[in-house]
């Protein structure tokens, strides 16, 4: 198989804000830069993250980035590495001023400074008072920068492959990645695009489970990638939920819903929270309302014919109400489920939302994985920012505000080093041709004909597994059972064919591609999650309901390749400031 | 933007309809499974020009937020909103 090449000094797979970031340092510094991204730039998750970033910037409270690097570690329960955050929240002022210089119409104050929000999780002082940190474009945050991004590297002349997915990473004799093998989504034909270094920026995995808030292009693609090529995926038992999304779309409502005086209700019509948290019954922190739906769930007293979810009211709040302070709640309910929850409850279920884990890098953006002695080799020619890496800055739990800032950041970290490599590496090296072949064996045998299941079927399946033995209630046996099933659905894998063997615009065969990524997530994500015996941020066992920071202050490692757990320290030595040392989390 | 100005294979269509927000999928996924086939060639493409809206735009449009001041956009709104 003779397959084109086009070469590149640096390959950006996702065009999201972390790939066009860096792509835009890139582009400025005249490196010949590619981004590959599946969809149309502009339409990457990015746009969902309406809410702001974080930067002390002090305009409406005192603030400084000290105090921002305490609540971030405190919010990662200890999980985060200290050098990385510090180095984040140092950088963040920096970055907000880049964006509005590069013409991202943030919101104003008065003053005419930046306007800023306060946001769950922060503080002043190390815990103090309410802080005002988050700096918001309306509720356009994400939107807004992803297109000053994309017009920005319109014109640094950075060169997109639109519609094109990328399959597998290739690299040489010595392990140096050397970019990927894709395929143009519009023609089906494959295209391998050399690089001297290789940025993974595809966001999160939301699709892993049945209930998400994130989109269907969100499929950890690039973290599938990494781990096909040998490298391990970090910490991916911790997984976001929000409580209340729509029971089986997932669609987001605001928490909000419940500060307005909206209460959840059991198939019996009981108002259960009152039994989980006696006092702030339905406010409780988010993790504790998670659980107590599913536990109402499993025991029996879920609503709806398959007994699966369970009813937020809103119907005693009175119209006014409903109609003025949470319109937008009222909107997606008549859109989507045909109801008014003025008058009826919404069919309400723990949504997935953001994935903590993933490709473990440095603060540099480099990846790194254990080698000999060293817990963290650099892996030559290989970069990961954003949702798909894992830093980590978000350690167990991650701050609103602050998925906006790591993507920046990181994406420039990134972009800085690669400049330094591509300056000690100026020539292309010869990929290794097994390891494309390997690459196009994937992507060819989605063209075998014959009967066999449906990827829909699988991947339905695969997404109801996960829900139900990885989602927010953990315990061992639960999540034995877990592993179990996630195995027997990948065994299915092989035996899937696509009906439709055309190659223009094949979206079923995109699909069987994410397919397999999913498959290998859920697996990375299972056995971690098994593992992890201890409470911690967004994962919270019922059989080990306390942390453990003597066992488990340590990163899991999961390979694929020998199905293996290993783990790492956490880095809890800053870069200039002295230590923050676990305590007890309270707010 | 990849150009518009042909009738569109259904296929491609799909793909266009994967975006950046979970509410744009699942509407665009129902509206192409349940009504797009029966579309007059002139509303497919009024569809075909609306696929070309930024995301946040469309999504404020179908969920009634505001709306556009296009009345062949405004048309489209309803059909696909009727369609989910």
């Amino acid at each position: 198989m003779n397959i084109p090449v086009r070469r590149f000094d640096t390959l950006i797979l996702g065009a999201g804000g972390g790939g066009l970031r860096a792509a835009l340092q890139l582009a400025r510094a005249d490196a010949h830069v590619a981004v590959v991204s599946k969809v149309f730039p502009t339409r990457s998750h990015t746009v969902a993250a309406q809410g702001g970033v974080n930067a002390a910037l002090a305009n409406v409270t005192p603030d400084n980035w000290h105090w921002h690097m305490y609540d971030t570690v405190k919010g990662s329960d200890y999980l985060g590495d200290q050098d990385a955050i510090e180095y984040m929240c140092r950088a963040a002022a920096h970055l907000v001023y880049e964006l509005e210089h590069a013409g991202v119409p943030f919101s104003r104050l008065e003053s005419g400074r930046i306007y800023q929000r306060p946001f769950g999780g922060q503080s002043r002082e190390f815990g103090g008072a309410q802080a005002t940190r988050t700096c918001a474009a309306a509720d356009r945050t994400g939107h807004a920068i992803l297109h000053t991004l994309y017009q920005q590297n319109i014109r640094a002349r950075t060169h997109f492959f639109d519609e094109c997915f990328a399959i597998d990473l290739i690299h040489d004799d010595d392990g140096t990645v050397l970019g990927v093998l894709t395929m143009d989504i519009a023609t089906g034909e494959p295209l391998v695009i050399e690089a001297k270094t290789t940025l993974i920026a595809t966001g999160g995995c939301g699709q892993l489970y049945r209930t998400t808030t994130n989109a269907h292009i969100n499929t950890g693609d690039g973290m599938a990638m990494a781990l096909r090529a040998g490298i391990p995926l970090q910490d991916m038992e911790f997984f976001q939920f929000h409580p209340t999304g729509i029971a089986g779309k997932g669609m987001l409502i605001t928490e909000g819903a419940r500060g307005e005086g909206g209460y959840l209700v059991n198939k019996d019509g009981e108002r259960f929270m009152e039994r989980y948290a006696p006092n702030v019954k339905d406010l409780a922190s988010r993790d504790v309302v998670s659980r107590a739906i599913s536990i109402e769930v499993r025991e029996g007293r879920g609503c709806g014919p398959n007994a699966d979810h369970v009813m937020l009211k809103l119907d005693h709040l009175g119209s006014d109400i409903v109609a003025k302070r949470l319109p937008g709640i009222r909107d997606t309910c008549k859109t989507f489920m045909h109801l008014d929850p003025v008058d009826t409850p919404i069919p309400v279920f723990p949504t997935a939302h953001y994935a903590m884990g993933g490709i473990p890098t440095d603060r540099f953006g480099r990846v790194v994985m254990p080698s000999g002695d060293s817990p963290e080799e650099v892996v030559p020619g290989l970069y990961a920012a954003g949702e798909c890496a894992c830093v980590s800055v978000h350690g167990a739990n991650r701050l609103g505000g602050n998925s906006l800032l790591d993507i920046l950041v990181f994406g420039r970290a990134a972009a800085n080093d690669i400049l330094g490599f591509l300056k000690n590496n100026r020539y292309h090296r010869p990929p290794n041709q097994d390891c494309i072949d390997k690459a196009y064996e994937r992507f060819a045998r989605w063209e075998k004909r014959g009967d066999g299941e449906s990827v829909q079927a699988v991947r339905a399946d695969l997404k109801k597994a996960m829900e139900d033995h990885c989602g927010v209630f953990r315990t061992e046996k639960i999540m034995q059972e877990g592993i179990d099933v996630i195995k027997a659905i990948r065994a299915r894998i092989p035996d899937v064919r696509l009906q439709d063997q055309s190659k223009v615009f094949n979206t079923a065969r995109v699909e069987a591609l994410e397919l397999e990524n999913l498959a290998d997530i859920a697996i990375a994500t299972m056995r971690s999650a098994e593992a992890r015996q201890e409470s911690r941020g967004a994962h919270s066992r019922i059989d080990y309901p306390d942390r453990d920071d003597v066992h488990w202050m340590k990163h899991s490692l999961y390979t694929l390749e020998d199905d293996t757990l290993d783990y790492k320290p956490v880095r809890t030595k800053p870069l200039s400031v002295e230590t923050f040392p676990p305590k007890k989390r309270v707010y | 933007m990849s150009g518009t100005t042909c009738q569109p294979g259904l296929e491609r269509l799909r793909w266009q309809c994967r975006r950046g927000l979970l509410e744009l999928d699942l509407l665009f996924e129902a509206f192409l499974d349940k009504r797009y086939s029966s579309l007059s060639d002139a509303d497919k493409e009024t569809f075909n020009q609306f696929l070309e809206q930024q995301d946040q735009t469309l999504q404020e449009w179908l969920l009634g937020k505001t709306a556009p001041e296009d009345e062949a956009m405004a048309r489209m709104v309803k059909l696909i909103r009727d369609a989910i």
